[in-house]
């Protein structure tokens, strides 16, 4: 079982998330070159070691959250909020 | 290479077995091939006996980093099916178990192929019809399909939970012409069978690096270090699934529509025949099943769902693939399980392979099994050599292309869209 500290609810098990994958994929806009769509949509840098990637604490906060985890240990490092903003409110002290 | 027949073993048998010989050796790498083969693993060994075999191309080393047949092609569930309903894959399943089925016989080495039948359940009626187009698809395609009722099925396969109120088996949708094969044997008469013309099956032996000039790739440094380790090459092909994004990087393909997953499998201990096909659950749960000819019960599940290169697999996945077991087969529930293992497949964006040139002239990429690569083990030898040798695609694998991701034409056999994961 992998254990993510998610930064609501506390330390938890993986099956309590969802995966949604490599977390540094940028989706451009939608006008965008079809080049760099078949880019985000396909293509993958599939990294041996450290990984950014992105679970959904789906039966828990069902905050979306990047953690840095190895593929080949499975040792996670950090954990963060990927929403940018929702992240920033929460440091201003709450979304009023 | 010593022939293998009925009247040596009667021989070997009367004369204290001294008559076996080795198959296949240790040699040094050379410094020159005209073919490298990264990976050796069934398709990597397949694909050298049939440059070798078809092509006349006999310079050629296999290079493996562990040992013979130690990733994923001593660790699948030995299925060997065709039941693919789009075309590109239609073909090219069908072309690869077409040549399964005179294997032993190619290779002189009884790779146990048993076509013992692949029996998908149904559990509703949209399953049925949906099970319908697939296995009505597949005949139009030439490829044998056909379907047991409840009562053939019963009579075939008397342990089934039918009468269960949550999943009342309707029927099955089989194709009498799969079944299963022992795993190492294929390796081993591979390797065997290609030693035999010549190529050289060098274990140990690292890929560390490729060597490239004027834009192509030439050769590849290995862990052998110093001048012995590198080795040229007119060309070389991968086949390295599982860890086919780790090499692509270094020889500077870049980024590929692959993401790295593990899949689990289980065996438990020898017991009595009980199951003379291969059992899939599919639809609501995930689950296969079929004893191996020393009677353990072989089957597996989904994958754990995160990119992972860890051969090991997680605890969660674990209870889902019991609890499927518990569904159909609750008559193994008091049989101890003996091994559980995990290995890591490239998971493609269209759950499809790939067998094809690159961009980068002199190399040959064959990558993308998902957790199917087995069955494929003697059709991706023979397309890839074919491949390498005329620089062109066989026609089994024209489909298989990496180009189709930006042409928009995914070979998506569950219409599960690019993700990876789901397929």
């Amino acid at each position: 079982m992998l254990r993510i500290p998610c930064p609501f609810c506390g330390t938890r098990d993986h099956t309590e998330f969802s995966y949604e994958g490599d977390a540094t994929v940028v989706y451009p806009a939608l006008d965008a070159l079809e080049e760099e769509w078949f880019e985000a949509v396909f293509l993958r840098e599939n990294l041996r070691g450290p990984h950014s990637e992105v679970w959904h604490h789906l039966y828990g906060c069902r905050s979306f959250l990047i953690v840095e985890r190895d593929t080949l240990t499975h040792e996670i490092g950090g954990v963060r909020l990927a929403h940018q903003p929702t992240a920033e409110a929460l440091m201003q002290g709450g979304t009023k | 290479m010593q022939r293998y027949n009925a009247l040596s073993v009667l021989w070997g048998g009367l004369t204290g077995q001294k008559h076996w010989q080795q198959v296949w050796g240790r040699p040094e790498p050379k410094a020159h091939y005209d073919v490298i083969i990264v990976g050796g693993g069934g398709h990597g060994l397949a694909t050298a006996y049939y440059l070798a075999k078809e092509h006349g191309i006999r310079n050629i080393a296999v290079l493996e980093k562990g040992w013979l047949g130690g990733g994923n092609a001593g660790r699948n569930t030995t299925i060997v099916r065709s039941n693919y309903m789009i075309e590109g894959n239609t073909e090219f399943y069908e072309h690869s178990l077409k040549l399964w089925e005179n294997l032993s016989h190619e290779l002189n080495y009884n790779v146990m192929f048993s076509q013992r039948a692949h029996v998908n359940l149904v559990f509703s009626p949209s399953q049925r019809d949906a099970m319908a187009r697939r296995y009505n698809l597949m005949r139009l395609n030439g490829i044998d399909g056909d379907f047991w009722d409840p009562k053939e099925l019963r009579r075939r396969i008397p342990h089934l939970n039918y009468d269960h109120g949550r999943f009342p088996i309707l029927g099955a949708y089989v194709q009498p012409r799969a079944g299963t094969a022992r795993h190492d044997a294929v390796n081993w008469g591979f390797a065997r069978a290609a030693t035999a013309l010549g190529v050289d099956i060098i274990q140990g032996c690292e890929v560390t690096g490729f060597i490239h000039k004027a834009g192509a790739v030439v050769g590849v440094e290995t862990n052998r270090g110093g001048v012995a380790g590198e080795i040229l090459a007119d060309k070389i092909g991968l086949a390295v699934a599982g860890h086919t994004s780790v090499l692509a990087h270094k020889a500077g393909l870049g980024k590929l529509p692959i993401e790295t997953h593990k899949l689990q499998a289980y065996v438990s201990e020898p017991i009595k025949p009980i199951v003379d096909q291969v059992i899939v659950f599919g639809g609501i749960g995930h689950f296969y099943i079929s004893q191996s000819d020393k009677g353990g019960m072989v089957f597996g599940g989904d994958l754990d769902k995160y990119n992972s290169y860890a051969q090991k697999g997680n605890l969660p996945v674990y209870e889902n693939v019991m609890a499927a077991c518990m569904q159909i087969l609750p008559c193994l529930g008091r049989v101890k399980l003996l091994r559980q293992w995990a290995g890591v497949m490239d998971m493609s964006m269209d759950g499809s392979p790939f067998i094809t040139k690159t961009d980068i002239p002199g190399l040959y990429l064959n990558a993308g099994w998902c957790y199917g690569g087995f069955k494929a083990t003697p059709g991706s030898g023979h397309t890839f050599a074919h491949t390498i040798a005329k620089d062109e695609p066989h026609w089994a694998n024209a489909r298989l292309t990496l180009s189709r991701y930006r042409e928009g034409r995914q070979i998506d056999e569950t219409g599960h869209g690019p993700v990876a994961k789901l397929h």
